[in-house]
């Protein structure tokens, strides 16, 4: 069965005709063409498919597209402002945070969730954010340095 | 997929109403149900959003003392409630363990326990703190002791046309405290090989007044202890009687071997955690465990 649903995503009202049986992820890649946030495992453990709701990190592939409407939608094409990257991103460029980039977004969208409530994160707090974002590449060290140094450049900003 | 009619009904009624034809599946934070419906090991020609039902939405603080949470209140909220964080800092740590971040925003605490996943990290603090079930059905309503609620791994003895509404958490004892330990092998986003919560309230002379000790993932249910409060009864805290209640403990274990872990391993585990948890909780009334 298809059905419509209006929702806010990056920051604009969109509505799509959806599958009643989509996910989240399916609604924003499959039907409104964002391939930002990614399809890993589909079932909650490698947070590939990260995006904020409400402000709050979830798994996209977890929620139905239904329960959507309603909601503030970030994802990763609406990270970076007017052609400039997020402090997060940049730095993740700058300290080589991402290898193969598969998890990248994912990363960023958790460690926004995580800086935009706590300024000054300690290594464990940045650690607890990202422990449900899987990165098989960097081994984690460079990506949890360039949290925190994300943190003191958005703390200048 | 097979193709369902999403559901979203505003109060317990309308939900009992919906259930009633026995081809529905109640979804509060879905990290369990949306995987299974799409692998196919769950079928639903409805599913029915419980999250927008007050009485299943809030965590509020009656008049009569201690609190309500609702079933589909997410981790993430029963962790950062300052009421739950003030009177039952046991419950809120046991819901940060589960998952990750993204799974703490929305799986629900009433589904941690409906799965009834003998692992369940959010139930033996619950238990501890001697938890009440609200239960809505076709019947009417009841409550039950949460610890009865289990029947078996991915069993409950809430009937099929019924649904948890909250969980009620009496006001806590004076001279009492809770705490819950889980060991596994990844710090975060695992399973529990063993989990012990521990319950003690102290009498006015510091013996031991009353105490729970629950374990999880030894037994097809979360499991009391009895041996081990027994042994705890009555008698004053010290190291000895501490370690001595944990090697009871992994008697009372009805551990099996798995890939997670051998009996004998979770065996050893459930006595060490469930001797660390009664010396937290001793730690938190002001006493110290002198270990040798």
């Amino acid at each position: 069965m298809k059905t419509l649903i209006t929702c806010t995503v990056n920051g604009e009202e969109r509505t799509a005709l959806a599958d009643t049986r989509d996910t989240l992820l399916e609604l924003l890649r499959d039907r409104l063409g964002l391939t930002g946030a990614k399809e890993g495992c589909g079932n909650g453990n490698c947070g590939t498919c990260t995006v904020l709701v409400d402000g709050a990190a979830v798994c996209s592939c977890l929620m139905l597209a239904q329960e959507a409407p309603g909601h503030d939608i970030l994802t990763i094409e609406g990270v970076a402002q007017g052609g400039a990257l997020h402090p997060i991103q940049q730095v993740l460029v700058e300290r080589g945070g991402t290898q193969c980039g598969f998890c990248t977004p994912g990363i960023v969208l958790s460690a926004k969730a995580l800086l935009d409530a706590t300024a000054a994160p300690t290594d464990a707090e940045i650690r607890h954010a990202i422990a449900g974002n899987l990165c098989r590449c960097t081994g984690y060290g460079k990506i949890v340095e360039a949290i925190a140094s994300a943190a003191v450049a958005m703390k200048g900003q | 997929m097979r193709d369902f009619v999403y559901e979203r009904p505003e109060t317990v009624n309308e939900a009992v109403a919906l259930l009633r034809g026995g081809d529905g599946r109640l979804l509060a934070g879905g990290t369990d149900l949306i995987p299974q419906l799409r692998e196919g090991r769950r079928l639903a020609a409805r599913v029915i959003d419980v999250k927008r039902i007050p009485a299943l939405a809030a965590i509020s603080t009656p008049p009569e003392g201690g609190v309500v949470i609702g079933a589909a209140a997410n981790a993430a909220a029963v962790a950062g409630s300052s009421a739950i964080g003030r009177d039952y800092p046991a419950v809120a740590q046991s819901a940060r363990l589960i998952g990750g971040v993204q799974i703490q925003n929305r799986a629900s605490l009433g589904g941690n326990i409906c799965n009834a996943a003998p692992s369940a990290d959010g139930v033996p603090a619950l238990v501890c703190h001697a938890a009440q079930a609200h239960i809505a059905g076709p019947a009417g309503a009841r409550q039950m002791r949460l610890e009865e609620l289990f029947a078996g791994p991915g069993r409950t003895r809430i009937d099929a046309g019924e649904l948890l509404v909250s969980i009620l958490l009496p006001p806590p004892a004076p001279r009492s405290a809770v705490k819950y330990l889980r060991f596994t092998p990844r710090r975060e986003m695992d399973i529990a090989i063993a989990g012990a919560g521990t319950f003690i309230r102290l009498d006015e002379q510091g013996t031991i007044a009353e105490t729970r000790v629950v374990l999880a993932s030894v037994g097809p249910i979360p499991l009391r202890a009895p041996s081990a409060e027994r042994t705890l009864a009555g008698e004053r805290p010290t190291c000895p009687l501490l370690e001595e209640a944990g090697r009871r403990a992994a008697t009372d274990a009805r551990p099996i071997s798995d890939t997670r872990g051998s009996a004998d391993y979770r065996r050893v585990l459930i006595a060490v955690l469930t001797t660390r948890a009664l010396t937290d909780c001793c730690r938190q009334l002001g006493i110290v465990i002198e270990t040798p």
